[in-house]
């Protein structure tokens, strides 16, 4: 049952990360992906999958999709109607099964976060149906595929396992939410395993929707840089196998990394401008903070929201400073995204895993195009892929409606 | 883990604007006229059911956030304020930790049609006021601005049976002190893309829109107008489970048929559609109400409206318990259990 669900009488348990999966630009896995962010590598590139020659701007992280899935139980049918935010949705989670080593279960619950779902095919629906519009010809599979529980259902049907689909759409904070949501489930006692993560294609509707608000960069997306003029937009997914501690170490699984914080607070300011000082910003990273028990002296490396808008940087800026106080000044911060887009519903989950693969492997991924750093910034903004000693990572996402949301990952050690 | 009470309930629907209109409409048994909706390219219009604008218009409606907002922000905002009552002072003070837990099927598909149009004509032009508003969480955004509550504030896609998930996420927050109190919303706007969506599948389907919202709180049973007993698994369809296995589950988890009992359930009197649900429920021989019906399939919406049917029925005293059935469009059937205080 949902409600009244099992609950803990103890303490709550600890969370670990014991399988992940990445898709981005930078390719399909964590190999490429862990390449590409180590050398800072930057993957935007022309738009081809729609057509973008009326837009200011006309590059993003568009992935190259691998001509075949993975195996896995889905029918050739089912397979030959997967769009392709849910094909990028179970490549991730393909990767992330592997390595958790899981089987299919009867109670597997599974939250994910997404802003558009399978938006193209709502895109071309609606072309259709002004175009030819008593034709019917495959309008109803766009219909059904579009929409979000779609791509969720396929993911339960392609690993055949059962439980409640969550779908969180808190536009570019979803992914994070998600995986916030999912550590709150198994914290609970609600569930001793959850897979979670986050998935957006690019669409149309969506890349001129952030054109027509001038928030894409016409030059390059230069997150915390001074001279900085807008986003890039991206795609992909993550997906991450949570589960208890306990669970994990019965089954002698190999413990990626544990996820001992999460917050989430409503910025109420505008639509779609953060609060120049970052009050939500700053709310969400005290939350995980203290619901890690652990003091921002203590993180060693943040993953910023970092979208590269001159709004959403002043104001994460002002919000770190404010939240680190003195330990600003040595706390390395980075964007990611200016190596592969925003990914909106996927950037918290994509993150979240850039995270862990610091936490594996003892890097810090740069800014990879940052000139010169905007002087808000009290803290160090990492230029050049680096080494490092990082015990605690925090990412930061933050999404349209004033959604914030921020994770912390510690060393699996 | 904690007794979850409904304190308030809230719904804009084709009946009118609140509770009471909705009810009345219900008592009275009576499918509400269908209006045709224009469909461009087409000379026959599309049926619907749709909630008129309110008159006198609200207050709610000047503010700065609201002014350009599509139908389905004002739905979610008229449903929310309708369910708060005198508590939404208490949250705008900051008394009251205020979660708030949006569920849409469709969302603000007005403004996405019409900005995809604009794309697709010119998008040097099309509309950056317009962009904003598309976003799966601008209605939940919007009342939290409306309402300066910065607690926890997530909206939740998927098919109509999601309103029941959002109603556990709000009790595992209640249980957990992460809110002191927590509004779940089930919202939809009309629009002929997504009546021609439905129209494709049945001819006979009559879209409905407005809003249902449900406000709970923990532990607190005076003044509660009933009080949640369970909400069943999420019982998906899968290449294993088809509708007709799936909504025979759910409802096998919840309690069977007792004379003082109201079923809230989703039937259309759609028969091919409502063949899985009826089959469920077959034995049931208490009493029952089937808000689609009355007010047409509203989607997310409509599964609000069940469960403030429900709430409002026990409420009134009229029954000991109520059973709410939501045999979902393409996810899941899902069932709840409340009962009068």
């Amino acid at each position: 049952m949902l409600f009244p669900s099992g609950q803990r009488s103890s303490a709550p348990p600890r969370v670990v990360i014991t399988g992940a999966g990445i898709i981005t630009a930078f390719g399909n896995g964590w190999k490429l992906n862990a390449a590409g962010f180590r050398q800072g590598r930057i993957a935007l590139k022309p738009v081809t999958l729609f057509d973008v020659s009326r837009q200011r701007v006309k590059i993003a992280g568009e992935m190259s999709l691998p001509e075949s899935l993975p195996e896995t139980r889905l029918t050739a049918p089912q397979q030959k109607r997967l769009d392709r935010a849910s094909r990028l949705l179970i490549l991730a989670a393909h990767e992330a099964w592997k390595q958790s080593g899981w089987e299919p279960t009867d109670n597997l619950p599974v939250v994910l976060g997404t802003t558009s779902g399978g938006m193209a095919l709502g895109e071309a629906f609606y072309r259709q149906a002004i175009s030819a519009p008593h034709s019917h010809r495959s309008q109803p599979t766009r219909v059904v595929h579009y929409q979000a529980q779609s791509q969720a259902l396929a993911l339960a049907d392609a690993f055949g396992f059962h439980g409640p689909l969550t779908l969180i759409a808190n536009a570019c904070a979803s992914g994070a939410n998600a995986i916030g949501h999912a550590w709150e489930l198994v914290r609970s006692g609600a569930a001793q395993r959850v897979l979670t993560g986050g998935y957006d294609a690019l669409c149309q509707l969506v890349f001129a929707g952030f054109d027509s608000l001038q928030a894409l960069s016409p030059t390059q997306c230069r997150p915390f840089d001074a001279r900085r003029d807008g986003l890039a937009l991206g795609e992909g997914a993550a997906v991450l196998t949570l589960e208890t501690l306990d669970s994990a170490q019965e089954r002698c699984a190999e413990i990626l990394a544990e996820i001992v914080g999460y917050g989430s607070a409503l910025d109420t300011h505008h639509l779609t401008q953060p609060n120049p000082q970052g009050d939500a910003a700053l709310a969400a990273m005290t939350a995980a903070t203290q619901s890690a028990g652990l003091s921002p002296s203590q993180i060693d490396y943040i993953n910023a929201h970092g979208t590269g808008t001159p709004m959403n940087d002043i104001a994460e800026a002002n919000a770190i400073n404010r939240w680190a106080g003195a330990r600003a000044a040595t706390l390395p911060v980075s964007s990611t995204k200016s190596s592969i887009g925003h990914l909106l519903g996927a950037a918290g989950a994509v993150e979240t895993l850039i995270c862990l693969m610091v936490l594996r492997e003892q890097w810090l991924p740069p800014t990879s195009t940052l000139q010169e750093p905007d002087p808000a910034c009290n803290f160090p903004v990492v230029q050049k892929p680096t080494g490092a000693e990082v015990e605690y990572a925090l990412t930061n996402s933050f999404g349209f409606g004033g959604a914030n949301a921020s994770l912390i990952l510690r060393r699996w050690s | 883990m904690s007794r979850i009470f409904v304190h308030g309930c809230g719904a804009v629907s084709p009946a009118g604007w609140g509770v009471g209109p909705m009810r009345k409409a219900l008592e009275e048994n009576a499918a509400l006229p269908i209006k045709p909706l224009p469909r461009p390219g087409w000379t026959k219009p599309l049926n619907i059911r749709q909630v008129t604008p309110p008159s006198p218009r609200p207050d709610f409606m000047t503010h700065a956030r609201l002014r350009r907002t599509s139908p389905i922000s004002q739905h979610v905002v008229g449903a929310a304020l309708e369910a708060l009552g005198p508590d939404a002072q208490r949250v705008s003070k900051g008394e009251l930790r205020l979660g708030i837990m949006l569920c849409v099927m469709s969302g603000c598909v007005n403004y996405s049609r019409r900005f995809y149009d604009e794309v697709l004509r010119e998008p040097a032009t099309a509309s950056p006021l317009v962009f904003p508003e598309t976003v799966f969480n601008a209605p939940a955004s919007h009342i939290g601005a409306l309402l300066g509550t910065p607690a926890m504030n997530y909206t939740m896609v998927g098919d109509p049976g999601t309103f029941l998930q959002g109603v556990a996420l709000a009790a595992q927050w209640l249980s957990a002190g992460q809110v002191d109190a927590c509004l779940v919303i089930g919202a939809e706007e009309a629009d002929w893309l997504t009546s021609e969506a439905y129209y494709i599948f049945s001819r006979q389907v009559v879209l409905g829109d407005g809003a249902g919202a449900l406000y709970l709180k923990k532990d607190i049973a005076d003044g509660a107008l009933a009080e949640l007993r369970a909400i069943t698994d999420c019982h998906l369809y899968l290449q294993n489970q088809n509708r007709t296995k799936a909504a025979a589950r759910a409802r096998s988890q919840l309690p069977g048929c007792q004379p003082d009992h109201l079923l809230a359930d989703g039937l259309q009197g759609l028969p091919r559609l409502d063949g899985p649900e009826a089959a469920a429920w077959r034995d049931w021989n208490a009493s029952r109400i089937s808000p689609k019906r009355i007010l047409g399939e509203g989607l997310m919406a409509a599964s609000a409206w069940q469960c403030v049917a429900a709430v409002a029925a026990l409420a009134e005293k009229k029954y000991a318990a109520a059973n709410v059935s939501v045999v979902g469009c393409n996810q899941q059937a899902i069932g709840a259990h409340f009962a009068a205080t």
